[in-house]
């Protein structure tokens, strides 16, 4: 018995499909569209893979979020990342930041240059190699929403219990709610729902997306990342929407506590402290990321090799930061499809699997 | 941004750190210390080499039994089957 | 210390032709390469002929289900199968690097024999070279193979019609992932299992068919995806595949789903993609059923107007576009 495969049964989607067609009569006949927007970069990646937003009545739009660690992230850091390989330390990373442009190169061209790039799955392999290469530095590339923070941290704490000491943190953690907060507060970007992320939540909570229910009077579903989940998780949001009463419905309790993983958090805040940071497209948010706290300061990259983050150049006509906002789709940026391919991004969006200009170039007809 | 499955814990390290789970037969080591007293037996959601939370499976039969009972209320409410008529491929040519 | 392979074994000196009459010579001296001339001779009987090579690179060297010796034969028998030809003579080219273990050599090479007398190919002509430490990753293998055209093939995809059938013979993706999975650090226990393994019986299997035949084509790298897309870019046809219909091993589709990656882009060493005419797809498949090699085939999907399109028909009756891989296969934690 797994719990994936119950969430992708045709025969429950069949059934969705049809309801929401209703809910797309109901509001053409209030004479209403509503904007509903995945937050979180899984939702953009299995709305597409699972073709779902041939689902949605026209009177639903449905826009991706800044939720992709990867297309959020400043060409600075990669910059950083790529001066660290170039001084002969291993840059650990995971295998979605290899081809994120930095302001010169990606991380993949630096590894052909013959700098050294480890490409892990789990942090865990960044520890075994800083203890396999006691004569190396190894820097991991601590990039993530919540969800990876907690894994990331976890490691780091495994490394000082054993007293590792060639293993640093470069770290781009970034936080949800405060990128929802910013999003929210910009009068020109319209958004009636959320689709809440599902293994960010898990972290932190379904409540903490009550202030925009309550607040913002914005309709909020916390759903899993299975079709099923995300398709009954548009329902109810579009139910709310219909009867006029927005609330934060977790819909994926199997997983998602109201207060969320508390020892997760624990360990997150016994190492890390929030700090503002520049988000692509959204610009510097305050208390929007996590730091490593002083008192770790010897794991800190930055801090162990003497070096500093300096904001990142990127193509000026690429338009991730509109997208990211879900002010447009990718498809209205000029250089989608043309001079921006999956195989040679120009932009953070069209770089990670789960960006929407990837998701969108890859899965959608034109 | 977080790509996470439920797999079962099928055994624990002594110290409690670490634990083997399984997926349909596929076993391999994961961090457990992001969780409050796992057990043996325990469904968990995995990201990146470790449980990041406990996978509550009453609640997820539940919600597998919902998405049954809701096509009949779906159907009750548009007053008709709903039906799946999948796509057909073309007349063939040939033998 | 264990023996090795030393830069000295491929000087052409007395450590080379220990080498060879040692590893080379009692595996595959049997043939015209039993007297080591320069140049094999050989007599074929017909003169309509396939020539193929490739060259093999996989990492780790062995892998649950194989290793780098078998998948060198099954790589070109594979690939003279689906043009249609009984594979015959094959040629072994051999890259070491200087420290490879003797032992490790030895499984990799009788794997290679009994590959090649499965296949029913004769290793007609070599050559062994040995590179210094760090030049190479252990080792490297090319093959080069002649087959013999079947009668009665007339394979391009300009014959594809609307309404042709797309089968498959058996699971997808399996040599790709228990590749990665090895390859990743995991110490992954009942992962997935290559599928090396050769195609060729698969073919001569069919040629009563071969008429109705349009296409064949072994999906290695890039997998599926990048298969079917080769067949309709640029053309007036365009392909429909039922993904409820795609065959995956469970080992391999856990691992796929841990890893985050789309197996339709995971290579595949011992699987057909077929495209023939409607009314032979269900006595091929039947056909096929009936090897050990083709069990699990199934049929996938069919042609259609939709000019260089593949579209899948998703597990939840959607529908999206199947891409081009993007190229290096990495694990995913977004």
């Amino acid at each position: 018995m797994n719990y994936m495969d119950g969430f992708r049964r045709l025969e429950a989607a069949v059934h969705f499909r049809a309801r929401l067609a209703g809910h797309g009569r109901a509001l053409a006949g209030q004479g209403r569209k509503v904007h509903l927007m995945e937050v979180c970069g899984s939702h953009t990646m299995a709305i597409a893979r699972y073709g779902i937003r041939g689902f949605l009545p026209e009177q639903v739009a449905l826009v991706s979020g800044p939720g992709c660690p990867v297309c959020v992230t400043d060409p600075g850091l990669i910059d950083v990342a790529i001066t660290l390989a170039g001084q002969g330390v291993i840059v650990a990373t995971f295998g979605d930041m290899v081809r994120v442009p930095g302001s010169h190169a990606t991380l993949a061209k630096a590894r052909a240059a013959g700098g050294r790039i480890e490409i892990c799955y789990s942090p865990l392999q960044a520890l075994q190699l800083a203890i396999h290469h006691p004569e190396s530095e190894v820097v991991f590339l601590a990039v993530g929403f919540e969800t990876t923070i907690a894994p990331i941290v976890a490691m780091l704490d495994t490394a000082m219990r054993q007293g590792v000491a060639n293993l640093s943190l470069l770290t781009a953690f970034k936080l949800v709610p405060p990128a929802l907060d910013a999003l929210l507060a910009d009068p020109d970007i319209r958004i009636d729902g959320l689709l809440c992320p599902a293994h960010v939540s898990a972290i932190i909570g379904a409540d903490a997306y009550r202030p925009y229910a309550e607040r913002h009077g914005v309709a909020c579903v916390v759903a899993g990342f299975e079709p099923l989940d995300i398709l009954y998780g548009l329902d109810g949001l579009v139910e709310q929407l219909v009867t006029n009463k927005p609330c934060v419905d977790n819909q994926y309790s199997r997983v998602v506590k109201a207060e969320g993983n508390r020892q997760a958090q624990r360990l997150m805040a016994h190492y890390l402290e929030p700090a503002a940071a520049a988000w692509r497209g959204l610009g510097s948010i305050p208390e929007s990321a996590l730091v490593l706290r002083r008192q770790f300061a010897r794991y800190d990259a930055l801090q162990r090799h003497g070096l500093t983050l300096q904001p990142g150049r990127h193509n000026p006509r690429c338009l991730c930061g509109e997208v990211l906002k879900g002010k447009i789709r990718p498809r209205e940026c000029s250089l989608f499809g043309v001079a921006c391919l999956p195989e040679q991004p120009l932009g953070p969006c069209m770089v990670s699997s789960e960006g929407s200009c990837a998701a969108e170039y890859k899965y959608e007809e034109c | 941004m977080c790509l996470a499955i439920p797999m079962k814990i099928i055994a624990i390290a002594e110290d409690g750190q670490t634990g083997t789970v399984d997926l349909d037969g596929v076993r391999y080591a994961v961090g457990l210390m992001l969780l409050d007293k796992p057990a043996v037996g325990d469904y968990v959601i995995v990201h990146a080499g470790y449980a990041i939370e406990k996978l509550d499976t009453a609640e997820a039969d539940a919600r597998l039994a919902l998405f049954v009972s809701l096509a009949e209320v779906y159907e009750r409410e548009l007053g008709q089957e709903v039906v799946w008529v999948a796509p057909s491929p073309p007349r063939g040519h040939g033998a | 210390m264990s023996e090795s392979i030393l830069l000295g074994h491929g000087g052409g000196g007395r450590l080379s032709q220990q080498l060879i009459a040692r590893e080379i010579l009692p595996r595959f001296g049997d043939g015209p390469l039993r007297t080591l001339p320069d140049a094999a001779a050989l007599e074929l009987s017909s003169c309509q002929i396939r020539f193929s090579t490739d060259s093999f690179v996989v990492q780790p060297l062995e892998f649950p289900g194989g290793n780098i010796g078998d998948l060198a034969v099954h790589g070109t028998v594979n690939d003279l199968a689906v043009a249609g030809a009984v594979p015959r003579w094959l040629s072994l080219a051999l890259i070491l690097e200087e420290g490879l273990p003797l032992v490790t050599l030895r499984r990799v090479l009788d794997a290679l024999q009994r590959a090649a007398h499965q296949c029913g190919v004769v290793v007609a002509t070599g050559d062994t070279k040995v590179v210094r430490r760090g030049q190479c990753d252990g080792m490297y293998i090319n093959t080069s193979g002649i087959g013999e055209a079947l009668p009665g093939f007339s394979l391009g995809v300009e014959h594809l019609v609307p309404g042709d059938r797309i089968l498959v013979s058996g699971t997808l993706g399996d040599h790709g992932m228990a590749v990665l999975s090895a390859r990743e650090g995991l110490q992954v226990h009942n992962g997935p299992v290559s599928d090396s393994r050769p195609l060729h019986r698969l073919v001569q299997a069919v040629q009563t068919w071969a008429p109705e035949i349009r296409f064949m084509r072994d999906p290695t790298r890039g997998g599926l995806a990048a298969v079917l897309n080769e067949m309709v870019m640029g053309r007036e046809v365009g392909l429909h595949v039922r993904e409820s219909a795609l065959p995956y091993a469970p080992g391999t589709k856990a691992m796929a789903e841990v890893l985050g990656l789309d197996l339709l882009h995971v290579a595949s060493e011992g699987c057909l993609v077929l495209l023939c005419a409607a009314g032979v797809a269900e006595k091929i498949l039947a056909c096929w059923h009936a090897l050990p090699e083709g069990v699990g085939a199934k049929e996938i999907g069919w042609v259609t107007q939709r000019r260089g399109r593949v579209i899948l028909e998703t597990s939840i009756g959607g529908e999206r576009v199947v891409d081009l891989p993007g190229g290096e296969l990495l694990p995913r934690i977004c």
